[in-house]
Order: structure tokens, then sequence, then C-alpha cells
């Protein structure tokens, strides 16, 4: 250790600075083509957007010829446009209640109950939960339709109790695209926290039970504050996975009915490619970019809070 | 500033081919010698496939070295055209042929996607076979033409004679206003209460279906119309949009069309076609004069009793007023894209597609109303189903769109009132309301007119 530590110090003092600041650049080399694909395939269209939004570039019609610069124009009509508060509160409730509440919470509980559980158990309830997970998005969007239909699964079962059900999706559109979205994503969440669970030192929370902490004591002031930059880390990316939900949605509800399950995804799709107005589309979706920053900066706040 | 805008049209255009995925799966041969032809195809609409099979087969054989590409899209009538949209918005994936809604021509052309075809028809001897007024289907606003039609619709009340016999209704059906509508409606729920008495399509999920199979055959039988051509403006306030709202809620309080749960699924249609009329669990609904083409041989529903069974009416005005009926015209055409490499080609190939033996058997699959005078007087037309010449009779009657560029929203609009009246969300009143300041908004003020 001394002596690479000696050599490496030795031979930076011989180098002259411009040499020191062509090393440092050299060292950036490998990771220039992966900037370059985020750059290309992330940052393009995201940029492309943004710009877009400012003008009033459309589908057909004389805007798609030669689209005009329109400042905050689309921005003002949101501000006036009713359907887009509506929609701004149900991403927002979409958010908070299927991923930060449904998906979070019960990946925790699953995984908590899996690190209790035998081997088999464990396993079992592992394949089950991830099977919903592992289903690509439209076929997974598919069984939730047929779950909730008028026909579905669901009313079948419920027929069999001598209980008629209703059209839920339909009646309680929300509830059923939020139950929907627990079930497909609570895999990803309990996954991160198996992971994170196994991390935990036994003996601390071993010492905790011979001081006399009981179940919950120990989750609440051991288990938690350990793994928080874990909880940090999976909230920040199961809120942007549900901010960006839009397959499920559309297959389920097609955020109908009249809007009541209408989320950002879904109303910029409808502006965008419905109307034919990319313009005011691309505004709602730079909307949406900006609430995922939001969320991204207030979750990496916690990450870095963790590791301190 | 228009360049970043080009640019980032194209990049769209890819990302939007690449996430549709549903089309050009071969390899693009890039050759002077290849056209490539968009159209729609579906699992229940293969009749302009088949045409474009054969057009295929005939224009390569008298064009020796010319590939036509064809490259069918699987979708519904709004996802094709937004497919299409985005195909022509690059170099690179515009068609040179394609396949396109009347209603969009005039804002396609402003686009610029259309090719003008004036010169071409000039030359071209059988373009006076068209009849005069489905050539303006094809018109653009500086009054040149841009799509030649290949064939166009009517709608009618399509009605089951045995459910009405069994509501002692006399037949043959002619309903003068619309209240004879709902007597004849309460008659078959009183007689059996578990079929559908009068379907009318409402709400978004049958987009323009809910507008031309029933809100506009309400609206154009008031006196009232959407847009007045005369004056360049969208009409707001009409009493007769509140009245047509208000039908609608009728029908649907009092049970007497589907359920508002089915009226809001996009596949409603399918039932009416494939189950509730064929099973007699539903009296009459409104539809185009193209039903027969899914009940005939090698239709999606087939059913061998639908010429026996199905009579046509005449959808009423609303108190049997002149010119005492209503219908609604739309229709699809053929167009030249604008970025095409070898406009003379594709042209040709246009023709080929509609030329007497491709129409004809493209209207007669597809139950199309001819726009050629040499189809329409073929026996083989004539003879394609029982109900020809009650439809084709409705061209008398007929409205069309206003196909400008602010259609579809304001179309969207009507849909969203239907759909807050039949949910129960708002009155007929509150919803025309609403429907007027979003029209105001959509097109401003200058736009509209009270009336």
């Amino acid at each position: 250790m001394a002596v690479r530590d000696s050599f490496g110090r030795g031979s930076l003092r011989h180098r002259s600075p411009i040499q020191r600041s062509l090393r440092r650049r050299l060292r950036l080399l490998p990771v220039v083509p992966s900037i370059l694909l985020l750059a290309l395939f992330m940052l393009a269209p995201v940029a492309w957007s943004i710009y877009a939004s400012f003008t009033n570039a459309a589908l057909s019609g004389k805007a798609a010829l030669n689209p005009q610069w329109v400042g905050l124009d689309n921005y003002a009509r949101m501000l006036t446009d009713s359907a887009f508060p509506l929609s701004a509160w149900l991403t927002v409730v979409f958010v908070a209640v299927s991923a930060i509440l449904g998906q979070n919470a019960l990946g925790l509980v699953i995984a908590l109950l899996m690190t209790r559980s035998g081997g088999t158990t464990a396993s079992l309830v592992g394949t089950v939960v991830v099977a919903s997970w592992i289903l690509p998005e439209i076929v997974a969007a598919f069984a939730a339709y047929a779950y909730f239909s008028q026909d579905g699964t669901l009313n079948q079962l419920l027929g069999m109790i001598g209980v008629q059900g209703t059209n839920w999706l339909y009646a309680f559109p929300m509830a059923a695209i939020i139950l929907a979205n627990v079930w497909r994503g609570t895999a990803f969440s309990m996954l991160v926290y198996r992971a994170a669970l196994s991390q935990v030192p036994r003996d601390v929370s071993e010492a905790a039970l011979m001081d006399g902490a009981r179940g919950w004591q120990r989750l609440a002031f051991i288990t938690l504050p350990i793994i928080r930059g874990s909880v940090a880390t999976n909230l920040m990316l199961i809120t942007l996975q549900t901010l960006a939900v839009f397959t499920l949605i559309w297959v389920m509800t097609a955020g109908g009915p009249s809007n009541a399950s209408t989320t950002l995804p879904v109303l910029a799709y409808q502006e965008a490619f419905k109307l034919g107005d990319i313009g005011y589309g691309t505004a709602i979706a730079s909307v949406l970019i900006l609430i995922g920053m939001v969320f991204g900066a207030v979750y990496v706040r916690l990450i870095r809070g963790a590791k301190l | 500033m228009r360049r970043p805008v080009r640019i980032g049209a194209a990049l769209l255009g890819v990302v939007g081919l690449l996430a549709s995925a549903a089309c050009s799966a071969q390899p693009q041969a890039v050759s002077k010698q290849t056209i490539k032809i968009v159209y729609q195809k579906t699992d229940s609409f293969t009749a302009l496939d088949k045409v474009f099979q054969d057009a295929k087969q005939e224009f390569e054989a008298a064009n020796a070295g010319v590939t036509v590409d064809l490259e069918p899209i699987q979708a519904n009538d709004d996802d094709y055209g937004t497919k299409l949209a985005l195909a022509q918005r690059s170099q690179d994936t515009a068609p040179d042929v394609f396949y396109e809604d009347t209603f969009k021509v005039r804002s396609d052309v402003d686009a610029g996607y259309l090719l003008k075809l004036d010169s071409q028809l000039a030359s071209w001897d059988e373009w006076s076979k068209f009849n005069e007024g489905a050539k303006a289907a094809g018109r653009g606003d500086d009054g040149s033409i841009y799509a030649v039609p290949l064939g166009t619709d009517t709608r009618a009340i399509w009605y089951n004679k045995t459910v009405l016999q069994k509501a002692g209704i006399p037949l043959p059906w002619q309903p003068k206003t619309w209240d004879d509508i709902l007597a004849a409606a309460r008659k078959m729920k009183a007689v059996d209460p578990s079929v559908i008495p009068f379907s009318m399509y409402a709400g978004k999920g049958t987009g323009e279906g809910t507008v031309m199979q029933s809100f506009y055959e309400l609206l154009y039988g008031t006196g009232s119309s959407l847009y007045s051509e005369s004056d360049k403006k969208w009409v707001v306030g009409s009493k007769g949009f509140t009245d047509s709202l208000q039908f609608l809620k009728t029908l649907y309080d009092e049970k007497l069309s589907v359920t508002p749960a089915d009226a809001l699924d996009s596949n409603v249609w399918k039932k009416v076609f494939g189950q509730w009329l064929p099973q007699g669990k539903m009296g009459a609904t409104v539809e185009g004069s193209y039903a027969p083409s899914f009940w005939q041989k090698g239709g999606s529903y087939e059913w061998a009793g639908y010429a026996q069974d199905m009579g046509v009416a005449k959808f009423p005005t609303q108190f049997g007023q002149d010119p005492g009926g209503v219908s609604m015209s739309g229709g699809w055409t053929l167009a030249v894209g604008a970025k095409t490499k070898s406009p003379d080609l594709a042209f040709k190939f246009l023709t080929t597609a509609v030329n007497k033996k491709n129409a004809l058997a493209f209207d007669v699959n597809n139950s199309q109303i001819a726009v050629r005078t040499d189809v329409a007087s073929d026996p083989g037309y004539q003879a394609a189903n029982p109900f020809v010449k009650d439809v084709s009779d409705l061209v008398g009657v007929t409205h069309y769109r206003p196909a400008t560029a602010d259609y579809p929203k304001i179309s969207l609009a009507v849909q969203q009132a239907t759909e807050a009246v039949i949910t129960g969300k708002q009155s007929p009143a509150e919803a025309a309301a609403e429907y007027d300041a979003s029209v105001k908004k959509l097109v401003g003020d200058t736009k509209v007119m009270q009336k």
C-alpha cells in the first residue's frame, strides 16, 4: 500500500498540469459511448419535447407544415383547460396510492414475512409475486382488464358466492387501475427489500432483542434506519415508473369514463396523437418530466442523507 | 427555427413507428421502381386488402421491373389516421399511395401530405366516369383535386323485423318523428324487457361512430347544424344541440338503449353487429350503409338470415319537418403522397386500384355506395345485397362533416357532451353550455356564431 501510494503521488508530482488534466480526461474515455447514447436516446427526445411544447406543432393542418413559435401559449392553456388539473390530481393520487403506499408498503411487508418464513414458503410466495411482474406490460394489462371487466374473473368469483358484481372499470376506474398497478409492481419493491433486509446485520437486532425491544420497535428503530438508503432508492424508482404508466391504463379504461382515470401520460397521448395537437401534448409531457424531476430531487436528498 | 422542428418531427415519426411496430415488417428495398402503398386492414375489414392484392398483381404484370410494396396498417380508424400522419412526416416513411378518410383530406392538404392531381386527372379518361358530387370529397380548399374517391356511404336505421313484429309494430317501419322512435322503443321494452329496443352510440369510446351514427342524425334533423358553411363559423348555443342531447338522455335513462357502461366500450359495435341484432336481442340501431358487409358471406359476422330479418328505414327529422329524413355521409379515398419520388407511377397504380373491376369488388365486398357511374349501373353491384337501393336513395338527404383542420377537436367535444349526459354527470343544458365554451376556446371567439 505504502509503496503504491508514494509511487503514485511521486509520479503525479513530477507531471505538468497539462499532463494531469489530460490524464483526467482520458479517464473519462470509457464512459463517452454511454454518455453519447444517453444524450442521443434520452436527452434529445426530452429536449425536443420541451422545444415542441413552445410551438403549435401538429399532426395535420397548416401547423404540420410550418409549426410556429407560440411561446408559453400551451402552458397558459393548461391553466384554463378543465381536463388538466383533474388529470394532474389523478396522477398524484395514482402515484401516491399505488406506488408509494401500495407497492412500497406491500413489498416491504412481503419481504419481512419472507425473511421469517421457511425456504419453501418464501420461494413459493416469491414466484407468485414475481410472476405478475415478469409479464409484458400489455399482457398484464389485458389480464387486469379481464379480471375487472363486466364478465370478468372477479364478477364470476363474486357470482359463485351469490354477489352481483358491478362493472368495476366503469364504476370504480381509479380503484381498478390502482389495484392493477399494485398487483403488477409490488414484486419490484419486494425484491429490493429482500436484498436490503439480507444486509441488516443480525447482531444489531439481536442486541435490541436482548434489550427488550418489541417486534415493531426493532422494525422502526433498527431495521428501517439501516435500510433507509434502499427505501429511498426504491421509492424513486417506483415513483418514476408509476408516473409513466400508460399501457395499463389505456388498455383497462382508456382514461374513461369521462376522464375519470385520465392521468397525465394518457392526457398527453390523447392531445398529441388522438387530436393531433403535438404542441400541447408535449407541453403536458414536459410538465410530467418536471414532476418526475421534483420527486427525483427529493429522493436523491433522502439517499444522500442516508449515507451520512 | 423550423429546421429543428422538422428534424424533431422526423425523430418523433421514427419513434412513433417503432412504438406502433404494426407496419413495415419487410425490409424496404430503396429503388426508384418500388412504390409503397399504405392502407388499413383489420380482422373485420379485409375488402381493401383484397383490392390491393389484385391491383398489385395486375400492375406488376403490366409494368415490368416495378415492385408494389403493400404495407397494411392494422388499426382502427382513429389509430390508422395517427399512424398514417406520423409516417407522412418523414421522406423515408411517407407512402407513395395511401388510403385517406374523406374528412381528413382538407386538413392533410394543408399539412402538405397530398400531391395535387389536377394535371394527371386531366389526361385520365376514366375520371369522367366519377359522379360529380363524389369528386368533391377529394377537393382541397384551393379547388384542386387531391384524392380520388373509392366509395361513399350513408347512415340509416337498421331494424330486426322479428323483434318489431313481436312488439306489434307494423312493417315496414318508418318513424316520422323522434317521438315515433321513442314510442316504438317503449313498446318493444314493454313486450320483452330483455331486448335493447333502440341503440344509438354515445360517448368517446365509439369515437367518430358516436357523432356520425348517432348525434349528427339528431342534430341535423332539428334544423340546426354543427358548422355554417356559408359563414365559415361553428354554431354554438342552438336549441337543436340541447334537444339532441335530451333525446339521447331519454333513450339511456329509460334503458331503451345499451347501458352507459356498454356504450363507453369502444368494441360495442362488434356486439351490435355480431350478437344483439342477429340473435334478436336488439330492436334497431343507427348504422352505416356498409352494415351488410359484416353479415354477408365472407364478412366478419356471417348471418345468412340478414336479408330476410333486417329492414332499413331512414332516420326521421325531429318533428317530421322537411326533408323528412337525415343521413350522414363519409367515405374513403386514395391519394398520392406529396413526398413520392415517382408521382406518375404512383398515380398509375392509383388508377389501377380504382378501375371498374377493382372499384366494383370493393363496393360490393365492403357494401359501399358506388361513386363510379359505370359501377353503379352494373347488375352485380345492384344485386350485392337487398338494401343497395334503400341506402343509395339516402344520398338525397345526406350531410357531410365540416372537414376543416379544427374538426377532430370539435368532434371530441361533441362526444364528450354525449358522454356527460348519458352517464348522468351533466344535464343536457349543462353539457351544451360546456360544449359552447370548449368550441370558443378551441377555435376562438371570431370563428363561432350563435344560432
